[in-house]
């Protein structure tokens, strides 16, 4: 049978299903929940800001590729997840032009102008996000909720103390904030899921959480206390940060170790920053994403058997 | 469970020859015999075009310490002595038998032998003189293996019947089938290593094997059965022996550093068949499998049967091939046609539709991570395919490289279809090339320090004899002899060459004197030492005066001239 054309190529000859695409699916799947949950108490302006958010980001990705002249790259979903996540990090009352700016920045400085998908080395959608809270602060700090405009139970809680909120709702859901932070119970479903599929480890938001609440139990505003620490944790977007936005593959370190060094790194910054203000995961986890590089080199793993080699002097 | 950390878990196919007896095949009419069936130096062809070669007939003799003699598995004439292509897809050199389908074999084949009086030299001989070599896949040659130096010191005989690779059934069948010469050959290792024991590590989903040969080893304490957790790769040499002893072997470090010898379950039965029962190596399990092969099944071929045969055997293609593997999905190489001759570490063929195998474009890498993750040997496959798309193969080396086992783990989970084993090949064999290039560059350099030294003595001596003749009249022979059998000393250790080379040197006064003030402090030192033997006649002469003289000899008859001046 000589007229059959056989492809040559050295082993692996299988590989597993779970290509790009297949992850960032995951990644939607695993935000729909709280998506969905945000849709359902701030309404249709939400749902607006997030199909804003993701048209603009899926366009502006697509528009570069075509004037780069570069393959178009929207195909592996990566836009749509970017574009989720800063609609979840806006407040639903911000005006449609606010998502396109965080889109313009998210995507085209963040992320294409340093080479797309793999190259960015900060969060695309917390790029924006911080980029747009600086910018537009006041827009970006107005929330509603119930019809009514007021701070972040974080706020409150800075201000008021904690007998003002209500730790199940702040669990479940029933609270002011930006989108996608709001129910605690939907982000861990989603968390899960991911888990559960492999597509994150538990490294990262285990590291990050831990050392979240034992800063914050022994050096926050209220020392000592576990229903301060954990309000604290159902307040604000570590949930949603841990999970999802410190786990951003291209932005994490892939070693083991360095994920943990990460996560810790995360928690600190994070307990520090929300000391003085109320804004701590987005710049918190800005600037562990720069220090990345740094973390890596420090953290290459030791090859297997290297310890008895050691022993052995 | 007993397994290893990291690893993954394919789609392992097996059932489709899960339950195929091994059937015998015909041996083809063209049998072709390549020289490397092995790994390590190629074996040297001891026969000639026209001659007739039988059965057991040693045709191409192991050419270094790391070689494997090839043995003919058929008799017939010889047809040609030509080099043809193999599944690496290189051109070696063959022997290539005309078969005569006589079956005529070499004098003692079959003889069954009593191996309990052999010493343990003889059976290795009688292994080394068999060609056998691991029939997992890699072809170690199995003598060399097993002359860990102290037979004494080996812990653990550790017999690898994981068959971790995807669809290959042949380890299984062989298990199942043969298990009595399983346990003869481990019976023949345990002899050879009186302080081991020995352990056949199974993965869990071949409950049949496990059973089976548990029943048949209850009563021997020495022969442990150890089920594996159903991993990929847990059948890698370092990947079994941490699983079974929780000791770690890396890439300078030998399984008999840690008391351990690693065997294919194939491997050992040969090993049984070449010592009790007088077969070398001339057949094989091979699998046949895939989904584009009309009945996946499990044959015992000769060695030298074209591959086409062994899938006609097997009713041929049942759709269009898009690839044909030689070996597992996961380290095997596809092949470009099926005119390759069958070896002895030819596991499987995987006949592989577009569907089944892998073809897909490189995407960016996402720094998912999931490759160092899976990693066995604990890499960061992420880090060293940048060295490699890079160049920086010096980086390659520092970030750990050369322990890659090529297991191809991290190439199987990488979301975004990066090559990244098979760049690591190419790493492995950039950085191996340097290697070699550097060693080469050393001996040189070495080759002409030593060059350097003897000139270094050769300036003393004639200084010496310089002054000997002009100051003391008394002795100028003795003075004259004893800073020669100095300047010899210097120089007895070297080659005739180097004595040639000196020679040259020292008639070039200028260029000498150049050389020395580029050498070292090192040899600035030894120039101190020579020069006090040369003022001490006493002591130069002190140690093994013979070589001495010797040496005096080839100096006089190397370099004439210094001497008469």
């Amino acid at each position: 049978m000589s007229d059959i054309i056989l492809d040559v190529s050295i082993g692996p000859q299988s590989v597993t299903r779970d290509d790009t695409k297949r992850l960032m699916t995951d990644v939607l799947i695993a935000l729909a929940p709280s998506a969905l949950w945000g849709m359902y108490v701030f309404g249709l302006e939400a749902v607006l800001t997030l199909l804003i958010s993701v048209a603009a980001c899926v366009g502006f990705e697509y528009v570069y590729t075509k004037l780069m002249k570069l393959p178009t790259s929207i195909g592996d979903f990566s836009a749509v997840v970017t574009g989720l996540l800063l609609g979840m990090n806006l407040s639903s009352t911000v005006p449609w032009w606010l998502c396109i700016i965080g889109a313009f920045v998210a995507i085209i400085f963040a992320k294409m102008l340093f080479g797309g998908l793999g190259y960015n080395f900060i969060n695309p959608a917390l790029a924006a996000r911080c980029f747009l809270l600086i910018s537009f602060t006041a827009r970006m700090t107005s929330f509603t909720y119930d019809a009514v405009t007021g701070p972040t139970p974080l706020a409150v809680m800075k201000t008021d103390g904690y007998g003002a909120v209500n730790l199940l709702d702040m669990f479940l859901g029933y609270k002011g904030g930006v989108i996608g932070e709001v129910s605690i119970l939907a982000l861990l479903l989603g968390a899960a899921y991911l888990l559960i599929r492999r597509v994150i480890t538990l490294r990262i938001p285990l590291a990050y959480i831990l050392t979240f609440t034992v800063y914050t139990f022994f050096f926050g505003q209220f020392q000592f206390d576990w229903y301060y620490t954990l309000l604290q944790l159902c307040t604000g977007g570590i949930v949603l940060g841990a999970f999802f936005m410190a786990t951003d593959y291209t932005t994490s370190p892939v070693t083991p170790k360095g994920e943990i060094v990460f996560g810790i790194l995360l928690g600190l910054l994070t307990g520090l920053f929300r000391g003085p203000n109320s804004e701590g995961v987005s710049y918190a986890i800005i600037i562990g994403n720069l220090l990345v590089p740094l973390i890596e080199r420090a953290t290459v793993p030791r090859f297997f058997g290297k310890e008895a080699k050691r022993k052995n002097g | 469970m007993l397994t290893f950390r990291g690893g993954v878990h394919p789609y392992d196919g097996k059932d489709l020859t899960m339950n195929c007896a091994i059937q015998d095949l015909d041996a083809d009419d063209i049998m072709v015999f390549p020289m490397v069936q092995h790994l390590g130096a190629p074996a040297n062809p001891m026969v000639k075009r026209g001659e007739r070669v039988l059965v057991g007939q040693i045709i191409g003799e192991a050419s270094g310490f790391i070689s494997a003699n090839v043995v003919s598995s058929v008799s017939g004439k010889v047809k040609a002595v030509e080099p043809r292509v193999i599944t690496t897809g290189a051109k070696v050199m063959s022997v290539v038998v005309e078969n005569d389908r006589e079956y005529e074999a070499v004098e003692g084949y079959g003889q069954p032998r009593d191996w309990k009086k052999l010493s343990n030299d003889e059976i290795r001989r009688i292994i080394k003189d068999a060609g056998i070599v691991g029939m997992g896949g890699a072809g170690f040659p199995a003598n060399v293996k097993l002359m860990p130096g102290d037979d004494e010191a080996i812990e653990y005989i550790i017999i690898n019947g994981a068959e971790c690779e995807p669809y290959l059934t042949s380890d299984y069948r062989l298990m199942l089938e043969e298990p009595e010469r399983l346990i003869g050959g481990l019976e023949i290792l345990l002899h050879m290593f009186p302080n081991a024991k020995a352990y056949i590590g199974i993965e869990k989903n071949k409950p049949q094997a496990i059973e089976l040969l548990e029943e048949m080893t209850r009563d021997n304490d020495r022969i442990i059965i150890s089920p594996l957790k159903t991993k990929y790769p847990q059948g890698g040499e370092r990947m079994l022996i941490y699983a079974i002893t929780k000791r770690k072997v890396h890439s300078r470090k030998l399984p008999k550093d840690a008391g351990c010898i690693v065997h294919n379950v194939d491997t050992c039965m040969g090993i049984y068949r070449a010592v009790a029962e007088s077969i070398p190596s001339i057949k094989r399990i091979v699998t046949v499998s895939g989904d584009a092969v009309a009945h996946p099944c499990n044959f015992r071929v000769y060695n030298g049967t074209k591959a086409q045969s062994i899938i006609d055997a097997a009713g041929g293609y049942s759709k269009t091939p898009f690839r044909i593997i030689a070996g597992g999905p996961m380290m095997g190489m596809a092949q470009h046609s099926m005119e390759i001759p069958a070896t002895k570490n030819l596991s499987a063929l995987l006949v592989f539709t577009k569907k089944l195998a892998a073809h897909y474009d490189e995407t960016n890498c996402i720094r998912c991570g999931k490759c160092v993750n899976v990693c066995p040997e604990f890499l960061a496959p992420v880090i060293m395919m940048n060295d490699v798309q890079t160049g920086d193969f010096d980086g390659f080396e520092k970030h750990n490289g050369m322990e890659c086992i090529e297991c191809g783990s991290c190439a199987y989970i990488c979301p975004a279809r990066r090559k990244l084993t098979q760049n690591f090949k190419l790493g492995k064999l950039r950085v191996g090339m340097k290697r070699r290039a550097e060693a080469e560059k050393k001996k040189k350099e070495e080759a002409e320090k030593k060059a350097a030294e003897a000139a270094a003595a050769e300036d003393k001596q004639e200084e010496a004899t310089v002054a000997a003749s002009a100051n003391a009249k008394e002795k100028p022979d003795k003075a004259a002899v004893d800073t020669k059998e100095k300047a010899g000393k210097a120089t007895s250790v070297d080659t005739e060459d180097d004595s040639e080379k000196t020679a040259s040197v020292a008639e070039q006064p200028a260029d000498k004197a150049k050389q020395l003030d580029d050498m070292p402090e090192k040899t600035a030192d030894e120039e101190s030492v020579s020069a006090k033997g040369a003022a001490t006649p006493e002591s130069a002469a002190s140690p093994a005066p013979e070589l001495v003289a010797q040496s005096v000899k080839e100096r006089r008859e190397a370099v004439p001239e210094p001497m008469q001046a």
